[in-house]
């Protein structure tokens, strides 16, 4: 009887582990080895990918990367880029957000025209704005040029590399960003502005004292998520200096410097190396983002 | 503050939603605005607050013309439905907020939120957030919030409808006792007679746009013009039977019975209806009509009983002597009050 009802239990708690089972498989395979090979790897003195032999087991890969001045270089690089793009593209989306919240006939057009870089295809898009950077006859000078600003060598010379990739970093992350800010004005009770409206607030009393903290909780959720996917910053360089981390190898970012390391120099341990440090620099930088976070909450 | 309003029109593309309105509310009273959902009663209340501009007609607030003028520059307080509390400020910001928007200084303003909140009866609950207050405390602090700018008029949009039954009870006491402490001419909206009934000096009865009836509660109750206003007030609801005047009596249409009535101003030959409240019957040898007793039930402290008068049926409340039983024929008398005649077509009263 008692066995019964073991075998009973056993088989209940036993069947949803079946129905997972693929899905965990997945993961384990896909994910979870591949995680657990890295961070093996990273410590891995001389590992060989097609054999998996190693010389010992250490710290060297990551004495390597740290000393490496154009590890250093893209550790500086990629945070230039973090601090800039990321609030000016949240501000600019905050500011787009808003204008695509109102009510104005037409609006269905903006919002097909706002969010077309989203499905377009960002190499066609890069090249796109490889043109525009031109420095002869890029239509970006010529604007600036109205105004008695430029010219510029955005693509060929080195020092104006950075100010391009960041141009081109904001102008990416403004689609997304703005999807997800709208979508949080949209919950907000448009009666908080009513009834704002009565006693006398201004468009900006408003926006600072009921849009502002009301949107907090997204504005954060943006942030979190435009930082770790700036940390990545990789794939826009390719476009735009012809597959070069800048046009005189002056732009690299980590990722870029991961990359380089592993198809280019076959160099595994330091690519795995580097590719930690990332990982924890990220980690550690998205825990502080939350905690701070946790103060804007109004809920 | 007094308030006029003069021939206030309010049309959304073709549809009017409020018919030439004219009519003023005294200062210093409370009036409801009543009427069923969709007659036109928030859409009035949103033109006074100024939130929504009038297609034709003036408003005005003692000697000003204000129809044209924005909502902050009215100097109203408005209590919303759903009290649109901001949820991320503290019950103290929220009652503070009015004042902020004035740059009024910040000790002045927590001093005179901290009064307001005494007198809603909310000075202990400062520190928290709308959402840890149950519904009538966040109705205490909306109105609160929409009176510390002093306003000269307070409009409250359906104040109690999102209150549970016995808060609604307490909430409207309240909202009575608040309007008096502070004098402040006030007008609420409602779909709900009895609210009305109980704690208003005047009410204004709406239906599909047009003013039905202005007048006292119980003057609406014992003396409506009209039909739809006879129906509205009361429960249970007024008996309204169909007919005719002929030989000087109520006919029912289809010849079953007929009643003995003061005709008024009502001619042989018209098609009236008669309205009999349930309390406007009662038994006695000289009678009026006679009807079959269908049915008697006890409802709490009363007694009511279905007649059957022809082929219509009476509700009525029975006196505690009554002591006749189901199927029996019995004589019944109309009282003086509660007895309308009213026109068939247009609806008016006789």
């Amino acid at each position: 009887m008692s066995a019964k009802t073991k075998s009973g239990t056993f088989n209940r708690s036993f069947e949803p582990w079946l129905y997972l089972l693929p899905f965990i498989f997945g993961i384990v395979v896909f994910t979870l080895y591949p995680v657990i090979n890295v961070v093996l790897i990273s410590f891995k003195e001389g590992y060989r990918l097609l054999t998996g032999a190693f010389d010992s087991i250490g710290v060297e890969n990551y004495l390597k990367v740290i000393s490496d001045p154009y590890f250093i270089n893209g550790i500086k690089n990629t945070a230039i880029y973090v601090i800039t793009v990321v609030p000016i593209a949240t501000a600019i989306s905050l500011f787009f957000a808003n204008l695509l919240n109102q009510k104005i006939r037409g609006i269905a057009i903006f919002h097909t025209a706002y969010f077309l870089p989203l499905v377009t295809s960002a190499t066609a898009v890069g090249l796109v704005w490889k043109l525009m950077f031109n420095g002869q006859f890029g239509v970006i000078n010529y604007l600036l040029g109205i105004f008695n600003i430029g010219p510029f060598e955005w693509i060929t010379d080195p020092r104006m590399n950075i100010y391009t990739l960041i141009i081109y970093g904001i102008w990416n992350m403004i689609p997304f960003t703005t999807i997800l800010l709208l979508s949080g004005l949209q919950n907000i009770d448009p009666l908080y502005y009513t009834a704002a409206k009565v006693d006398g607030a201004s468009s900006s009393k408003m926006f600072f004292r009921i849009t502002v903290p009301l949107l907090a909780p997204t504005i954060g959720l943006t942030c979190v998520v435009n930082t770790i996917s700036a940390s990545k910053v990789y794939g826009e360089l390719f476009p735009l200096f012809n597959g070069r981390p800048g046009i005189a190898r002056n732009l690299y970012t980590v990722v870029f410097y991961i990359y380089e390391k592993f198809y280019v120099d076959w160099d595994l341990g330091s690519a795995a190396a580097a590719s930690i440090i990332l990982f924890l620099i990220i980690f550690v930088f998205t825990m502080i983002q939350l905690q701070i976070q946790k103060r804007w909450k109004y809920y | 503050m007094k308030i006029k309003l003069e021939g206030v029109t309010k049309r959304f593309d073709d549809v009017v939603a409020v018919n030439d309105f004219s009519l003023e509310f005294e200062e210093g009273t409370l009036t409801a605005l009543l009427g069923p959902s969709g007659c036109g009663k928030s859409t009035m209340l949103n033109m006074l607050s100024g939130i929504l501009p009038v297609t034709e007609g003036k408003i005005y607030f003692d000697n000003d013309d204000v129809t044209d003028m924005p909502p902050q520059k009215r100097g109203v307080g408005l209590v919303f439905q759903n009290y649109a509390l901001y949820p991320h400020m503290s019950v103290l910001d929220n009652i503070c907020f009015p004042l902020e928007i004035q740059k009024v200084p910040k000790a002045e303003r927590i001093e005179k939120a901290k009064e307001m909140a005494r007198l809603v009866k909310i000075e202990q609950y400062l520190d928290r957030k709308p959402k840890e207050l149950s519904g009538g405390q966040q109705q205490r602090v909306a109105i609160a919030r929409a009176l510390i700018k002093n306003p000269r008029l307070l409009l409250l949009d359906e104040p109690l409808s999102n209150l549970d039954a016995r808060l609604r009870l307490e909430m409207r006491e309240e909202i009575r006792r608040i309007q008096q402490e502070t004098k402040v001419t006030t007008i609420f909206v409602t779909h709900d007679q009895e609210e009305a009934m109980s704690i208003s000096d005047k009410i204004v009865l709406m239906k599909d746009g047009y003013l039905m009836q202005v007048d006292r509660p119980q003057a609406l109750y014992d003396e409506p013009q009209k039909l739809f206003v006879a129906n509205f007030l009361g429960n249970p609801p007024i008996n309204n039977l169909e007919g005719k005047i002929k030989d000087g009596k109520f006919v029912l249409a289809d010849d079953s019975a007929s009643v003995k009535v003061d005709l008024k101003s009502a001619v042989e030959g018209e098609e009236v209806v008669l309205g009999i409240r349930a309390e406007s019957v009662g038994v006695d040898d000289d009678a009026d009509f006679e009807a079959i007793i269908k049915e008697r039930f006890t409802m709490g402290k009363e007694e009511l009983a279905i007649l059957k008068l022809g082929n219509s049926e009476l509700r009525i409340y029975l006196s505690s002597d009554f002591t006749h039983k189901p199927g029996e024929k019995v004589g019944f008398k109309l009282k003086n009050k509660g007895v309308f005649l009213f026109d068939k077509k247009s609806g008016e009263r006789k």
